[in-house]
């Protein structure tokens, strides 16, 4: 057992340095769930694509450097350490890319994986409708067989990063007789294709960082199907148990965040103030532990599966108490716009998302701890 | 980079829970609290045997330490089986002891240790005030930052965990001065373990609720169909399993100047793992659990007398923003 980096890890901790010392912005960029903040994500992103940063793990045919997973925890380590901006293409590069690794054809990987690592094309993804959201099997938009393709109906809701991406991927009910799980298919679509409309929603900060997708009759060719058609489900699986792991929230980016709360704790405390000290004494000890168990993760050889459950439902809850941390020794200047309120409001959708931390704890009982499944 | 425990060290903790799984420790918690240490010490002779108290002592002292990773296993497995006796003290009195080179005192009483003959209470005020088991240990100590004695315990007081004895001591002459580093590693090291025998407490807990959740019956349904009592459960693992990793981070962080630290961390999340452990254990079992009678209780009793022991959490927590 040990928690040293090899020589290689450290020489590509160096070079990653480096390379993000000379590149990252000096002024924040403005926030990418605006109009203007986007467009200057999308600039950051071609910018890292231009030097193989965007997904350092990938294979280097797809535009990756084909690091190791302990590489790539070095690699986000020091990307949100020297404050690099936030990944406005992380459902393509964590969500879809996972699945087509899993479940693409080589001719999809080929097509669709470079422009992401280039930062060339964006990706919103569309799961939850108005009435299926932790039921994610009670789908109701269809995907209805044409000639060579599927033409896709219904409405979308909670569409991550819609109001401003290039296309989505996600699950739509193509043999209705099926059960609830089957029938299921998973597609990749443009946004602005004939028949689709965008409509933005306002998160609870009023930013448009989702939207509503209106499918009229909108045509999917068969090879942007991932998968088997009919069988979307168990794809779409594999990109959920991913986005409850480690890579939607890597431990670097909770180890920046809190040694810039640490920061605002030496500027702003009252040192009499016992208990906000005791909050921050627990949220960096629960940012270390997310940290060392993300080693301990990596250090093991098996599939993690449902643990991730346990992953997802440890750091939404702490990405919480951190802002929540934050706020509160600014005081009364907590409710003033600034990165921390940002982080704040962001941080209150990640209890929901991914599935609701109800449902990861029905899983972490039912499939960890070995407890009946009954009524819910 | 692998921070998973390796074939062996896994072996050694299966190896010492099998062994304790078929030893009745409850039988002997009871006993050691009815003041019949027999079966205790005959458990400690067992766990020597397996290495156990070897792993705290310096090879030139006919030890195999200190091996703090090894250490936190069997602390680990000690807890989860509410192994009664002074062990985490006798672990940071070697500790204290290994420290002090040639000393007669470490010449003395480092080989018993290391064959698990001697039962070391341990005092290192104020942090930890009272020696607990000091009128059955072989040997009190008490240190400062100036010195170690020996001293005498001296009547006793009644802990929430009837198999703690806690007892107030009268120190006797200096035996050893200038001893604030090996006074500051014994307290670490004993902080570290007792945060390692609460995760161990609080993973069993964890177990026995969930086998009972499995099988008690209540509306026609096992307790644990149901999601008001799977999402207790589940938060318990979840804290079990974070808290794990900082004991382990905190074992080889040993002898670096993050030590101090990395221990607090580790005890103050341990404290609060096992603590809801036990709050939801009670909570699962209903009145049974609230009962003398129930073995479980006795693991129920020890994690919050545990909670505050070798530091309270605020202290821990406070030594963890001192380091920041």
């Amino acid at each position: 057992m040990d928690l040293d980096f090899g020589p290689a890890e450290e020489e590509f901790r160096t070079e990653v340095r480096a390379w993000l010392r000379a590149h990252v912005p000096a002024e924040p960029l403005p926030s990418l769930e605006t109009a203007d903040g986007f467009a200057a994500h999308r600039e950051w992103e071609r910018t890292l694509g231009a030097d193989r940063m965007v997904a350092v793990s990938w294979p280097r045919e797809y535009g990756g450097r084909g690091v190791s997973l302990l590489q790539w925890l070095v690699f986000e380590e020091e990307y949100y350490a020297a404050g690099a901006p936030g990944r406005v293409n992380q459902n393509g590069t964590d969500l879809l890319a996972t699945t087509l690794f899993r479940h693409g054809t080589p001719e999809q990987l080929a097509r669709i994986l470079p422009p992401i690592a280039a930062g060339e094309v964006i990706w919103a993804q569309a799961w939850s409708e108005p009435g299926a959201g932790s039921d994610l099997a009670g789908l109701r938009s269809t995907a209805t067989r044409t000639r060579g393709g599927w033409l896709l109906g219904g409405q979308k809701t909670w569409s991550s990063r819609a109001p401003f991406a290039d296309r989505a991927f996600g699950l739509f009910r193509s043999h209705p007789e099926a059960g609830r799980h089957r029938g299921l298919t998973y597609v990749m679509f443009p946004l602005d294709a004939d028949g689709l409309t965008v409509r933005p929603i306002g998160r609870l900060d009023g930013k448009p960082a989702f939207a509503e997708l209106f499918l009229d009759e909108v045509f999917v060719p068969d090879e942007d199907v991932i998968g088997v058609a009919g069988e979307g489900w168990k794809a779409a699986m594999s990109t959920a148990g991913n986005e409850r792991g480690l890579t939607l929230r890597p431990p670097g980016r909770f180890m920046a965040s809190v040694d810039r709360l640490v920061e605002l704790w030496r500027e702003r405390a009252d040192p009499s103030d016992t208990a906000l000290r005791d909050r921050l004494a627990d949220v960096w000890i629960r940012c270390q532990a997310y940290r060392l168990k993300g080693f301990e993760t990596i250090s093991r050889e098996d599939d993690i599966g449902v643990e991730a459950s346990l992953t997802k439902v440890f750091w939404s809850e702490l990405d919480v108490a951190l802002h929540e941390t934050a706020l509160d020794l600014l005081g009364t200047d907590g409710e003033l716009t600034s990165p921390w309120l940002e982080g704040y409001v962001f941080s209150l959708a990640g209890t929901i998302y991914a599935g609701t931390n109800e449902i990861q704890r029905n899983l972490i009982a039912e499939r960890l701890l070995g407890l009946p499944r009954g009524a819910r | 980079m692998k921070f998973v425990l390796d074939a062996e060290q896994r072996l050694f903790t299966d190896t010492l829970h099998a062994l304790l799984t078929g030893a009745d420790t409850a039988r002997a918690v009871r006993a050691w609290a009815a003041g019949d240490t027999k079966p205790g010490r005959a458990l400690w002779s067992a766990l020597a045997d397996a290495g156990v108290f070897a792993l705290a002592v310096p090879e030139a002292h006919g030890g195999a330490g200190p091996l703090p990773v090894e250490l936190v296993c069997a602390a680990e497995q000690l807890g989860r089986h509410a192994v009664p006796g002074p062990f985490v003290e006798t672990l940071a009195a070697a500790e204290l002891l290994g420290r002090l080179g040639d000393d007669p005192l470490a010449a003395t009483w480092l080989p018993r240790i290391a064959a698990g003959e001697a039962l070391v209470s341990l005092t290192l005020p104020p942090a930890v005030p009272y020696a607990l088991d000091g009128d059955v240990a072989d040997l009190v100590l008490t240190a400062d930052a100036e010195t170690v004695r020996e001293a005498t315990a001296h009547g006793g007081t009644a802990s929430l965990d009837p198999s703690r004895r806690l007892l107030p001591v009268v120190p006797g002459e200096p035996l050893v001065t200038g001893a604030a580093a090996a006074s500051a590693a014994a307290y670490d090291l004993g902080a570290l373990l007792c945060a390692a025998q609460q995760l161990g407490l609080g993973r069993a807990l964890l177990d026995v609720s969930v086998e009972y959740a499995r099988t008690r019956q209540q509306f026609g349904h096992p307790i644990g169909e149901y999601q008001a009592v799977k999402h207790h459960l589940a938060d318990v693992l979840v804290e079990l399993e974070y808290a794990r990793p900082l004991l382990f981070g905190a074992a080889l962080a040993y002898r670096t100047p993050e030590f101090s630290r990395d221990v607090s961390a580790a005890k103050a999340a341990a404290s609060a793992a096992s603590y809801l452990a036990a709050r939801v254990a009670l909570q699962v079992h209903g009145a049974i659990g609230y009962t003398d009678e129930y073995d479980p209780s006795l693991w129920i009793r020890k994690v919050r007398a545990l909670y505050s022991a070798w530091g309270s959490p605020a202290s821990h927590r406070a030594r963890v923003v001192d380091a920041l």
